[in-house]
């Protein structure tokens, strides 16, 4: 082969002492493919971030390593420096004007331009643009990638796959292009759309510019790429090429081997025959995490882990059947169908819910320890209040006993009941959240993401306190989360969610091939159904 | 060291600046020989006539529907109790009464409706809020000049239709509260029975605060998923806080009227929120959050700077009308300040 268009050298990055990417080496030659595997966190898109010189990087003191472009050292310290050295980068969101049509968002900013008679008195603002030259390099680039769309149709209501097409046809129009970084793009893409991409992608290579392509799709990656890098935790775990890679090898990689079992010391609760929730055809309207269709039942006293990647819709489940985020379908609780789209309905039933969105949802940051823990069970339940007159005061001495109480049980670490929650560390907020949702007495706990944003001997705590719930007071627990370890550690059931539906169960000591696939989508028959 | 700059940030800057600045008017009253006395007297006076105004604003912020800018909505409602009692031909402390007990009424009515206004405006009640108070005015003008009232106390002595532009209350029930164990104090006047009936509101609002109900109010009010994933109905609390709101408005607005002596219909109301929203916003209350003591201190500091800087004002510029333009200067430069500072710190 040729040259190397890119060589990254030993990148490394820390986020605020956290250290994000380890010693990353990548070499991109001219006219390859090359895909990106990993699961989400694992410090891809950091790296592409590097790359494309995001402030991001930089206003977080910035990176160590080396960046070779063009075989010399390159300091890119920003997108526009990136962008002429003949980088190009297609963003998973659309960056396209809807008014516009598809030819001036092409030429956006680099618009062709000719003289007329008022520029040639006051200067190259005032000259006009040459629409016809204009059409013909958007006709060029459209044609490069197959599609066939009239380049002079406003953008606004094309359909989604049309849309990435034209982020795509704006990075080959620039005429200096080098190399061209692929975010996901077939996230939002159909089947036959991702198709015609992948085809497009192939044209591009060929005719020499270099790629390298984010994503999860496992199937696409042994379709398009030459060259395959896994990445886990910030560290390249393993290089293929497309001849010896194979599926199940690129999903183990992927996932890697880091099971650190808690335990259960004893197993009283593992989980019964009887159903304490049975959801039916769930969808759920969250953005980012639409439930297109979800079917799962809940054993009473189990601690059942959704997991799967982010964007695919876990998180939405226990957030639509709380009510937070309009759903439908059906969900059965203890025998009886319960109200959609209702929290009150919901709660009082006995199910809660710690949110994922600790800040935003979970806490009232600047209330009291004890007011953010009784509160929804004073509002749910009545409980804590007493009435004088015909009117509910809240009882004072019972809040502060009971917060006392709960604040010694759980550890939360503070000046007293009083303190702000906003004052206290993420692992403390997190144990305000799970008071909060114990003072429920939920025979049923959803609990989203419980260790994201604490530090690793919090995740322990919180983790444990969880089994202890579960085992001592027989409280059934759904936990979602983004990292599989952890729900490995404590569930005795794994459903993976993958597209907005259910892709299958598995016992938490499955093979990490397994895990993998199913993550990756598109495997469950090969997943092993347990009951 | 520390320990001083550790109080001022829990006073707060504006609440020492303007602390310091009503001492400086005071020196300068009592070097230009001003009455004491009076300013003493006139400041709890002028406290009190409106301290409930301001009061209205609590419920309004803590169920998140920011300052109540639409207070004038509230406002027109007590004004339009008044008038119904002075036509019913009623005096002295019934009047009050029935005035107070006919405001409050169109009070929930109006504020019911104006709340379902607001829920449709989210983030920008304070915006629509003051165009929507200065709509109803307006729209009020005409029905004071086509309502059908007789009583000679209210119409234009010279025949012709419409309600006079104010209404003098000396017969019905001027200063019904003002006179109400009233204390005279080496010539400084205390109207106890005006501050007994104040202290009776706030306390009702800082217990209807510690209610279930006042609760799942602030909830809404201060993270709105918060109190949705708790089962509150958000859309309602804002709807009970903008209805409390507008009943302490048209309550306020009676007190105010009684110790005025006047009732001003008309175009009056159109800038009655602001002096009660710059009042709050002194008194230590932000966007979000807002107590009894920052209604109380602000009243206090914001009228005192007012009546004290009148005089002052027309003592060292006796030409023309120019300390009318300072209070107005002073009055709305305190409301931009403050408005400045929304969201800023905790």
């Amino acid at each position: 082969m040729s040259k190397p268009i890119l060589q990254l050298i030993d990148i490394s990055k820390e986020y605020y002492g956290n250290r994000v990417l380890k010693k990353v080496n990548l070499t991109v030659y001219p006219g390859e493919v090359h895909a990106i595997v990993g699961e989400n966190g694992a410090g891809k898109s950091t790296l592409m971030n590097i790359l494309f010189g995001m402030p991001v990087i930089h206003s977080t003191g910035g990176f160590s390593g080396q960046i070779i472009f063009d075989g010399e050292p390159a300091d890119i310290n920003s997108p526009k420096v990136a962008m002429e050295k003949g980088i190009g980068m297609v963003h998973q969101e659309f960056m396209l004007l809807p008014g516009f049509t598809i030819t001036e968002n092409l030429k956006l900013n680099r618009e062709i331009t000719k003289h007329n008679l008022v520029s040639k008195l006051l200067g190259e603002k005032m000259k006009s643009l040459d629409m016809e030259a204009m059409r013909k390099d958007a006709r060029k680039a459209l044609d490069t990638l197959g599609v066939d769309i009239d380049e002079m149709l406003p953008v606004e209501g094309l359909p989604v796959g049309h849309k990435q097409f034209i982020e795509i046809a704006r990075e080959i129009d620039k005429t200096n292009v080098r190399l061209l970084v692929f975010d996901e793009p077939t996230a939002v893409l159909t089947e036959i759309e991702a198709d015609l991409f992948l085809k497009a992608v192939e044209k591009l290579a060929a005719s020499g510019i270099a790629i390298l392509f984010i994503t999860h799709r496992l199937s696409e990656v042994m379709q398009v790429a030459d060259n395959i890098t896994v990445i886990r935790d910030g560290e390249v775990v393993g290089r293929l090429t497309r001849e010896e890679a194979t599926i199940e090898d690129m999903a183990r990689l992927m996932v890697g081997r880091k099971i650190d079992r808690i335990e259960k010391t004893k197993k009283v609760n593992n989980g019964t025959d009887e159903n304490i929730l049975e959801i039916k055809n769930l969808k759920v309207d969250m953005p980012g995490e639409v439930v297109k269709n979800v079917n799962l039942n809940v054993k009473k006293g189990e601690i059942l882990g959704i997991g799967g990647l982010a964007g695919h819709g876990k998180i939405g489940i226990a957030n639509g059947i709380m009510g937070l985020y309009p759903a439908s379908g059906e969900v059965i609780f203890k025998g009886e169908k319960i109200k959609l789209n209702s929290p009150n309905d919901v709660l009082s039933r006995g199910m809660a819910f710690v949110s994922e969105d600790r800040r935003g949802v979970g806490l009232l940051l600047d209330e009291s320890i004890e007011k953010n823990i009784v509160l929804t069970a004073m509002q749910v339940q009545r409980k804590f209040l007493t009435r004088i007159l015909g009117v509910n005061f809240a009882l004072s001495s019972k809040i502060r006993e009971h917060a006392k109480k709960l604040i010694k049980e759980l550890d939360i670490r503070c000046t007293g009941p009083e303190q702000p929650v906003r004052r206290l560390s993420g692992g403390n907020q997190q144990k305000v959240c799970i008071a909060r949702a114990v003072t429920l007495e939920p025979d049923l706990l959803f609990v989203s993401e419980p260790t994201r944003g604490i530090d690793v001997g919090a995740k322990k705590i919180v983790l444990d306190l969880l089994l202890k719930l579960n085992q001592e007071l027989g409280m059934t627990i759904v936990i979602t989360s983004s990292e599989l370890a952890e729900l490995r550690s404590i569930c005795d059931r794994i459903a993976i969610i993958y597209d907005g539906k259910l892709e299958g169960i598995l016992p938490p000591d499955a093979d990490d091939t397994d895990f993998g696939l199913m993550m990756a989508g598109g495997h469950s028959d090969k997943a092993k159904e347990v009951s | 060291m520390s320990q001083i700059k550790k109080f001022i940030d829990n006073f707060g800057y504006t609440r020492i600046i303007i602390i310091l600045f009503l001492i400086l008017l005071f020196i300068a009253a009592f070097a230009l020989e001003l009455q004491t006395k009076s300013l003493i007297s006139g400041i709890l006076n002028r406290a009190g006539m409106n301290m409930l105004l301001t009061l209205a604003m609590v419920p309004s912020i803590q169920s998140g529907t920011g300052l109540n800018f639409g207070l004038s909505i509230g406002i027109l409602c007590g004004v339009l109790g008044a008038v119904l009692s002075i036509a019913m031909d009623l005096t002295g402390g019934r009047a009050f009464f029935v005035a107070n007990v006919l405001g409050i009424l169109f009070a929930i009515v109006a504020g019911y409706v104006y709340g379902l206004l607001l829920n449709r405006v989210k983030t920008q009640e304070m915006l629509i809020g003051t165009y929507a108070g200065f709509s109803v005015v307006s729209g009020m003008c005409m029905f004071w000049i086509l309502a059908p009232f007789k009583s000679p106390k209210m119409i234009w002595p010279y025949g012709g239709r419409g309600l006079r532009v104010t209404v003098s209350l000396e017969d019905t029930f001027d200063k019904v509260l003002n006179n109400f164990l009233l204390g005279q104090y080496n010539g400084i006047e205390v109207p106890w029975g005006l501050y007994g009936y104040i202290i009776l509101l706030c306390l009702a609002v800082w217990l209807f605060s510690r209610s279930k109900t006042g609760i799942a109010m602030q909830t809404a009010g201060s993270n709105p998923r918060f109190a949705e994933a708790s089962g509150i109905n958000v859309d309602s609390m804002r709807i009970i806080g903008t209805i409390l709101s507008t009943v302490l408005g048209a309550m306020g607005i009676l007190v105010y009227a009684q110790s005025y002596g006047f009732l001003q219909l008309y175009t009056a109301p159109l800038y009655m929120a602001f002096p009660a929203v710059a009042a709050i916003l002194i008194g230590g209350a932000t966007v979000r959050k807002a107590s009894i003591a920052h209604v109380i201190i602000g009243t206090f500091l914001f009228q005192a700077l007012l009546v004290v800087a009148l005089p002052v004002t027309n003592a060292v510029l006796p030409e023309g009308n120019l300390s009318e333009v300072v209070r107005i200067i002073i009055s709305n430069g305190i409301i931009v300040y403050a408005l400045t500072r929304i969201g800023g710190g905790e």
